[in-house]
């Protein structure tokens, strides 16, 4: 193909080809940041929990003045709630996934430490790991004999300051906190307190991400017996299908076991999942929402101009045609017109996309652009550019040549 | 000649209308888009407590143990413990101060049709109302004296009262909360300030109390705590934090009329931790701020980052519409190059050509409004189905209406500037030979 005349006709009209490329790249730039922003948030929608989420449901309940028989009345509860037909496991706990309200805290690895080592979540909770299904991937879970109550440690510290209680970490925390190293017997201190490793299961997420991703699955789980005056959130898990009805039943029995008691909250964990996540998923569809607006203005705009073009070239065209240009000649011309105003502008969007990539990062803690997402925004303007464009160059190549023989 | 040019104006963009419609869309959706994102950025930016914020100040202090301390980098808590709450409230050197934290109540109607709920609740001093202009539909704060008497009072919410009592005047009923009579003395206009500043961690959007109650009245009744706190040593949090313990779990606010008094506070606060420091209760050296309400919500960052990433992704949407309009533009007004080489040679100025085909460009930007303006109600009426907290405030106000025509007008303008002095450059001579 030519390229000649193509270039000198592009450099008689340079602001209208200059505006073309303008608007391409800034398309272009926009498009392949706007790509990558999506993937992050799917990326970040499918982050792991390590717990059995299709099989959890949770109840919250409140109790209305303080329970002096909590302890009790948390083992009627409980015992109920495994009667209820198709429930496997039931916990009481201190705290769940993706409902963003978490009891957290710095440990140190020497209790002479400056500063904290990091700041890990802490779940509470009997059969805690049984009842959300994670997964240990070394060590043990806790024994029965090791289970204290929670309003007994926190009215006498001394109770564990000298037992060394147990803890079960995640296996990332135990990798950040010994790297290749077994965790299994190793110490935690919280202030003057330690604490020994004696399980790590593969992944448990924080409730609440208040200190980034990087540090989601810094969590830590503790044998301590909850009751319905420190904790408010029961747990129960049972299969997939069974979940609405167990929800529905377990409502029922707590409240028949006690009428007064408010439920605040009765949710599957997906369902409290895809709520955690619902800024994501809409700044994904919005971001979507951008791409496809960007891309048809654009399209229109391409369509616009080159009609312009078009019309003002009908009679060059028509002389063309009068010297014998087939068609497809005339088709071709302006197809590949287009194709290099594209790509000069997906030149200079690909830098300019890299540009907005350094910007983000630098305000919105955002990773560096892969590569290949440059790619993506050019397949894309490529094809809307030549789509647009089909168009007018098929009304160009209809121009018959006895345009050429007319004056006006 | 104003009104020459429009008519010309007119019959210019009737000729094309394709292209007009084009050129009005891309500046209708440039600047829904950006109007969308500007107004819930403006509307989440904007001040709780307007007329008031500049001498609202919100005292930080620092009483953690040395260990961890970093001279200069650390900053102090972002609450404060009982004890230094009761020190600074008792101390009384601001204008007006309140001491408060946030708790859930259960809130147990009379009425045997509706079923116990729990409402968010403030539990606070008196000073809280005055301070923060705080406007009553019936009754009145409670009193300093109710404070210092542990009284069993309560004031309500607009929406809590219209729920309970169908909106009349609840003032001396009693009210039954958390299984504690409590007497109504006041029920509050509609006051829902956004964001949520006196008390951030409770979520920083369209959080509103039902049931405020005197701060020393929750202590002794055992109320629920709820909301951020931060211990140190060997302290835990839970629903009843202890008074003596080593965690921040209240917010204390000020106000302080003049700048004068704000030197002076801080110089209080500096002097309290000097003092608190050789009573032996704090060990770092003073570490205190005192920030106003947009400092301290600047501080706390609340405004989302997903809604300023869209503020500048609509800006560029923005930008690739307005190259667009350019490009047509151009196109446009270089196709009548015929015409406007016949007014030249009748003796129109460059000057007067140019004028002309702004005019043109105006008409545009002003349709574009027009179309703006109604995506931009769409955009905002799609941002309120998001089921972000802050979602339900995304509502346009009159200075966003004209920001939006101003953003509009001004847009097209622009995009007209280069295409028309490019086009009313053109040769009379050689126009009128070609034709």
């Amino acid at each position: 193909m030519e390229f000649g005349p193509i270039l000198s006709t592009l450099r008689r009209h340079k602001i209208t080809a200059f505006l073309l490329v303008a608007e391409i790249a800034l398309t272009c730039a926009i498009i392949c940041n706007a790509v990558f922003l999506i993937s992050q948030r799917m990326e970040r929608m499918k982050m792991p929990s390590g717990v059995a989420e299709h099989q959890l449901v949770m109840l919250q309940v409140a109790n209305i003045g303080k329970q002096p028989d909590a302890k009790a009345r948390t083992e009627a509860d409980l015992a109920a709630l495994r009667r209820i037909p198709g429930v496997k496991q039931v916990a009481l706990v201190s705290q769940v996934p993706f409902t963003n309200s978490s009891s957290n805290s710095s440990i140190r690895l020497d209790p002479k430490q400056k500063l904290p080592t990091l700041n890990a979540t802490q779940y509470f909770g009997q059969d805690l790991i049984k009842t959300f299904g994670a997964q240990l991937v070394a060590g043990r879970d806790f024994r029965p004999d090791e289970y204290m109550d929670y309003d007994a440690v926190m009215r006498n510290v001394d109770l564990v300051r000298n037992r060394t209680p147990s803890v079960i970490i995640t296996s990332e925390l135990a990798e950040r906190l010994w790297p290749g190293e077994s965790a299994l017997g190793k110490r935690l201190y919280f202030a003057d307190i330690g604490v020994r490793v004696i399980g790590v299961v593969k992944s448990l997420i924080r409730p609440s991400l208040f200190l980034g991703d990087d540090a989601a699955q810094w969590s830590m789980v503790f044998p301590l017996r909850m009751n319905t005056d420190n904790a408010s959130r029961y747990v129960l898990r049972t299969d997939p299908r069974d979940r609405q009805r167990v929800l529905a039943a377990a409502a029922t029995t707590l409240r028949k076991l006690d009428p007064h008691r408010i439920i605040l909250k009765k949710r599957t964990l997906d369902e409290i999942r895809s709520d955690f996540f619902r800024n994501d998923r809409a700044m994904a569809g919005t971001l979507l929402g951008v791409i496809i607006a960007l891309l048809t203005v654009t399209a229109l705009g391409i369509v616009g101009l080159a009609s312009f073009w078009v019309a003002q070239r009908r009679r060059t065209i028509g002389v063309r045609r009068a010297l014998g240009a087939t068609r497809s000649n005339i088709l071709r011309y302006f197809q590949t017109e287009n194709f290099v105003l594209a790509t000069i502008g997906i030149a200079i969007g690909m830098m300019l996309a890299w540009g907005i990539n350094l910007f983000l990062m630098q305000h919105y803690e955002l990773p560096r652009l892969p590569w290949f997402y440059l790619p993506v925004g050019a397949v894309a303007l490529w094809l809307i550019g030549q789509l647009a464009v089909l168009g007018p160059a098929l009304r160009a190549s209809n121009v018959p040549p006895v345009v050429a023989t007319r004056s006006v | 000649m104003f009104g020459y040019y429009l008519d010309l104006a007119l019959r210019s963009l009737k000729r094309n209308k394709a292209l007009t419609v084009l050129m009005i869309l891309a500046i209708a959706v440039g600047v829904g888009a950006s109007m969308t994102t500007l107004t819930v950025l403006h509307v989440l930016s904007g001040d709780p407590v307007p007329g008031r914020s500049a001498h609202l100040y919100y005292p930080q202090l620092d009483p953690r143990p040395m260990q961890g301390y970093q001279p200069g980098e650390t900053q102090p808590m972002r609450q404060v413990t009982w004890i230094d709450g009761m020190n600074l409230l008792h101390a009384g050197r601001a204008d007006r101060q309140a001491l408060m934290t946030g708790g859930r109540v259960a809130v147990q109607p009379e009425n045997a049709t509706l079923d116990a709920f729990y409402s968010d609740a403030r539990y606070t001093t008196s000073g809280f109302f005055p301070m923060f202009g705080v406007p009553f539909r019936y009754g009145h704060p409670w009193s300093a004296s109710d404070d210092e008497s542990h009284a069993r009072v309560v004031v309500i919410s607009a929406e809590l009262n219209n729920k309970l009592f169908g909106g009349r005047d609840s003032t001396g009923q009693t009210l039954r909360l958390s299984g504690r009579s409590m007497r109504i003395v006041g029920v509050l206009r509609d006051w829902r300030p956004n964001p949520h500043f006196y008390d951030l961690t409770r979520g920083s959007y369209n959080e509103h109390e039902g049931v405020f109650v005197p701060l020393s009245t929750s202590q002794d009744l055992n109320f629920d705590h709820m909301g951020g706190m931060s211990c140190w040593g060997n302290a835990g949090g839970g629903l009843h934090p202890s008074h003596t313990s080593t965690c921040v779990w209240l917010q204390f606010w000020v106000q302080l009329n003049s700048p004068a008094k704000v030197a002076a506070y801080k110089s209080f606060l500096v002097h309290y931790s000097e003092q608190q420091k050789a009573l032996g209760r704090f060990e770092r050296p003073p570490n205190v701020r005192l920030r106003n309400v947009m400092q301290w919500l600047d501080y706390n960052m609340v405004v989302p980052g997903d809604v300023r990433l869209q503020t500048w992704l609509s800006f560029g949407f923005l930008l690739v519409c307005l190259v667009n309009t350019v490009g047509l533009m151009l196109a446009k007004f270089m196709r009548r190059a015929g015409e406007l080489g016949v007014r030249r040679a009748l003796g129109a100025s460059r000057r007067a050509l140019f004028a002309q085909l702004l005019m043109e460009s105006g008409v545009l930007g002003l349709a574009g409004g027009f179309g703006g303006l109604l995506l931009t109600f769409f955009g905002l009426w799609l941002v309120r189905r998001q089921p972000d907290g802050y979602a339900a405030l995304a509502h346009l106000d009159p200075t966003m209406l004209l920001v939006t025509f101003v953003l509009a007008i001004g847009a097209s303008l622009l995009a007209g500037v280069l295409p028309a002095s490019r086009a009313c450059r053109v040769t009379p001579a050689l126009q009128l030979k070609g034709n």
